[in-house]
């Protein structure tokens, strides 16, 4: 059973030939996967963050003209158009690659590790200005440190300019900044002037300390999220116009002009470096703090253990983090060593994403064109890259559960064994993608059915198909 | 090019299978009868925290115009200003349909309201909102799961709640039995394929369960009056959305032995940039739920009378404007009870004010009234769960939230 788990529970569901592949050493066969990046497992060209902000900037100007050279002033659904014509191609991409690589890929428990990060990381494609970034993230910031250290994946999120402009801090000013500064001497002390107000937006310096780091009951205050929102004010994305202006287009740029001066305390420490080094040093101590090591390790054995984590194994996956300062292989290495992750009773339900990608592995199939895969995230109700709120999707059965979700998933499992129905032998591909999980009375449903098709649905749907 | 996606319209006429589902799905019709009278009860979930101050704008607070700045709604009267209720407090603008149940006596206003949850994390908020305790953890139910075991029988054999969504949001899983069905279809999916399914189930309770639940709610959908709405697929944006899910709501508890309580949910209130006054995104937003509501209340037609609908959300957000044009999380904030059945025409808020003292943390609103006080009142008044069960078992150590009165006509 050690190889099912290996490849069922820690990888995306077994290709034909990947559970003897991990028979031997179910435990380095998993390790082997978590060296240094994880890059897609498709080499698809896809557009990189920059250009496709350029691409919205391109958009809105377009939108400005229109503005200047119309009588009729352009509505609001029409610049959410144009931004969503400039973004639609780019998502598209971006969706199938992700579902290609997680179809096709050799190392599904890095892949998946991927799909951990950028779930703890949410940025959502339901905000217009994130929709054509939302992969970026993912493919930018995740995968070159999912086999790195903690503090550099951290760093390297916070800087990307989906998460910038999803949490709405490249409009984040210090009272004190430059820009406020020089547009009181402008505009004068009038303090109610529209022109004459800055201040911060606390979102990103919030979500930071709720839901990517120490979590929302690891000891932080008010006061620190405010002190937090003033250490990143500057924290950017570069070509904007007026006081934003300057930097490379969709890079993420620091801002000297909109930071807030001076020291700043957060969590009882004082911070006194300048400029865009204040911010990184706090999330260095951040990504230290064990606060933060228990908050991953929850999520990490949620993810990968049982919904309801073993204390067991989060303390063991928490000591790793701390003693390791967030060495993420090391806290691989942990989560793996558990013995609670190794018992073949203790299994997930699957979500849709992991239902999706498990089935495209059991028929060692690739999705061909992008709204093959859109619709069926739309239909199985989670569309990529839109999990609506910053916490990311939800990680236990009892959110993916309804009865209308089985429903719905009972219709895809039956267009997918009307489609894939010619050279399958289902009961191959019940040995193939479930081993020692399949039960007799699945094996005698499918030896029953009227046709493979219908049998390659039963599979799918069958208790031990639908948990990992 | 490979279609194996695309959704087509069609009907189910599904025949009852063997196994597991013979028990759910041989209901004779004759149970499904209404029992004459019996209250209906919407709850709507605005995930994001709404801006109470935006929504429900208290024009005649000295302090507000200068905090709220361009996000303020002015005054009843002036362009673009707020629907008038009384002399301190409107209705956004976009909150037409609201307004005019408030004249027709259908609608209560609440202001500077909240759970008993005083942090700042949508998802603790939304857990406290939901599991109708004072704290974010502690309970794998929600308090309307819980209402629903101690409501008096009604004689149907169905269950009485529904989720409009795929899945369960918190605040209706529990024991008790509650349908999920979401306003996208899931048409002819094979009957034969469904039988065997339920035999191949028949040892797993967990999915036993879920798949005779998923075959008797679509025969209520297939039942339903307006049927081919009720299926009609919400691909589009976001205001079609939510009145889809409305419909779907409303016509359900239309349909023969459909269910007394519905749960409908809509995001997109966390508006920390760009928040807009009178016209922009919030009011977008505000507006679409407004015709969500018209919708659902043009739907249940008949059963208007007898319906009360619940408006919450999370939490409220900050008195001031923030840097970027928005608002961040806040405290007290409104909401809404609208319904045939509701004794409106009140607005309910113990107004703190907005003066500098006068805010929690210096930046928002003071709640005055826990909402499980409003929450424990619809339960009693208008779905008859007795004050003892409200107490202990759906919302415990609430002692101190004393059930209002006089929310629900006699």
């Amino acid at each position: 059973m050690q190889a099912e788990i290996a490849v069922l529970r820690f990888g995306l569901g077994a290709r034909p030939g990947e559970l003897a592949a991990a028979t031997g050493d179910p435990r380095g066969w998993l390790m082997a996967q978590v060296k240094g990046a994880a890059p897609l497992a498709v080499d698809t060209p896809l557009a990189a963050s920059d250009q496709i902000f350029a691409a919205l900037l391109a958009a809105r100007d377009e939108r400005q003209k229109m503005k200047q050279e119309s009588a009729a002033p352009a509505t609001d659904a029409k610049v959410v158009n144009a931004i969503r014509a400039a973004y639609q191609p780019h998502y598209r991409a971006q969706v199938l690659a992700r579902a290609q690589s997680a179809a096709l890929t050799l190392k599904p428990f890095a892949e998946r590790l991927v799909h951990f990060w950028s779930n703890h990381f949410a940025v959502s494609a339901d905000k217009g200005v994130v929709f054509g970034l939302a992969g970026t993230l993912e493919n930018e910031a995740i995968r070159p440190h999912l086999g790195g250290s903690f503090v550099d994946l951290l760093t390297a999120v916070e800087q990307h300019p989906a998460m910038i402009a999803f949490l709405d801090n490249q409009y984040s000013v210090g009272k004190d900044s430059i820009a406020a500064r020089f547009a009181s001497r402008r505009f004068g002390p009038d303090l109610n002037a529209p022109k004459r107000q800055f201040g911060i937006n606390e979102n990103l310096a919030r979500e930071i300390l709720e839901l990517h780091t120490l979590g929302v009951n690891g000891g932080y205050s008010q006061a620190d999220v405010t002190s937090f929102a003033q250490v990143i004010t500057g924290w950017s994305i570069g070509g904007g116009k007026g006081r934003l202006a300057g930097g490379e287009p969709g890079r993420f740029y620091f801002r000297d002009n909109l930071h807030q001066p001076g020291p700043k305390v957060l969590l009882g420490k004082t911070y006194t470096e300048q400029g865009v080094r204040q911010g990184e040093a706090v999330l260095a101590d951040l990504a230290r703090r064990p606060e933060t090591a228990r908050f991953i390790a929850t999520k990490l054995v949620r993810h990968f253990i049982a919904d309801d984590p073993p204390k067991a194994a989060v303390d063991r996956v928490a000591r790793a983090f701390l003693k390791s300062g967030g060495d993420l292989p090391q806290v691989y290495a942990a989560l793996i060593e558990s013995p609670e992750s190794w018992q073949s009773d203790a299994r997930k339900f699957k979500t849709p994403e992991d239902f999706v990608f498990s089935t495209l592995r059991a028929l060692n199939v690739s999705p061909g064109q992008p709204e093959e895969v859109v619709r069926t995230f739309e239909l199985l109700g989670q569309r990529q890259y839109t999990p609506g709120s910053p916490a990311g999707w939800p990680d236990t059965s009892k959110s993916w559960d309804g009865s209308d979700a089985l429903m719905h998933r009972v219709l895809w499992a039956s267009r997918v064994g009307a489609k894939y129905e010619s050279g399958v032998e289902p009961a191959d591909l019940a040995a193939s993608s479930l081993g020692a999980y399949a039960r007799p009375e699945t094996l005698t449903a499918l030896k029953r059915a009227t046709t493979s098709g219908q049998a390659v649905a039963l599979l799918l749907m069958s208790p031990e198909f639908q948990r990992r | 090019m490979p279609r194996l996606f695309q959704a087509n319209a069609g009907r189910r006429r599904f025949l009852l299978g063997a196994g597991a589902l013979a028990a759910s799905a041989a209901i004779p019709q004759a149970l499904f009868a209404h029992t004459g009278g019996s209250s209906r009860l919407v709850v709507v979930i605005l995930r994001g925290a709404l801006d109470g101050l935006a929504a429900v704008p208290p024009y005649g607070d000295p302090d507000y115009a200068t905090l709220h700045r361009e996000l303020a709604i002015a005054a009843p009267g002036s362009a673009d200003g707020a629907l008038a209720l009384n002399s301190i407090f409107g209705l956004h603008p976009a909150l037409s349909f609201l307004h005019e149940r408030f004249a027709a006596g259908e609608l209560i206003v609440f202001n500077a309201v909240a759970s008993p949850y005083r942090d700042r994390s949508h998802f603790d908020g939304q857990n406290v909102l939901e599991n109708g305790l004072a704290k974010p953890v502690g309970s794998a139910d929600g308090w309307l799961n819980r209402a629903l075991a101690a409501l008096p029988a009604s004689g149907r054999a169905a269950d009485r709640a529904v989720a409009i969504s795929q899945n369960v949001p918190l605040i209706l899983r529990g024991e008790a039995a509650v349908m999920s069905k979401s306003p996208q279809a899931t048409p002819d999916v094979d009957e034969d394929l469904l039988a065997r399914l339920a035999d191949l189930y028949s040892k797993d309770d967990w999915f036993s369960a879920r798949l005779s639940e998923a075959v008797q709610t679509d025969q209520m959908v297939d039942g339903a009056g307006d049927s081919a709405n009720a299926k009609q697929p919400a691909r589009a944006g976001y205001p079609d959305r939510v009145t889809a899910v409305a419909r779907m709501a409303a016509n359900l508890m239309r349909s023969d032995g459909g269910p007394e309580i519905a749960v409908i949910e809509a995001s997109g209130w966390d508006t920390h940039a760009n928040q807009g006054g009178a016209k922009g995104i919030l009011s977008t937003r505000l507006g679409s739920l407004d015709r969500a509501l018209k919708s659902l209340a043009d739907e249940l037609g008949p059963l208007w009378p007898q319906t009360a609908v619940l408006v919450v959300t999370e939490f409220g957000r900050t008195a001031a404007v923030n840097g970027t044009r928005g608002t961040d999380h806040g405290t007290g904030g409104c909401a809404f009870l609208v319904g045939g059945a509701v004794r409106g025409g009140q607005v309910i808020a113990d107004w703190p004010g907005l003066g500098r003292s006068a805010l929690i943390d210096n930046r928002d609103l003071k709640p005055t009234l826990d909402l499980r006080s409003v929450f424990k009142a619809v339960l009693d008044e208008h779905m008859h769960v007795d004050a003892n069960t409200l107490a202990k078992r759906v919302f415990p150590d609430s002692s101190g939230a004393r059930p209002l009165q006089g929310l629900i006509r006699a």
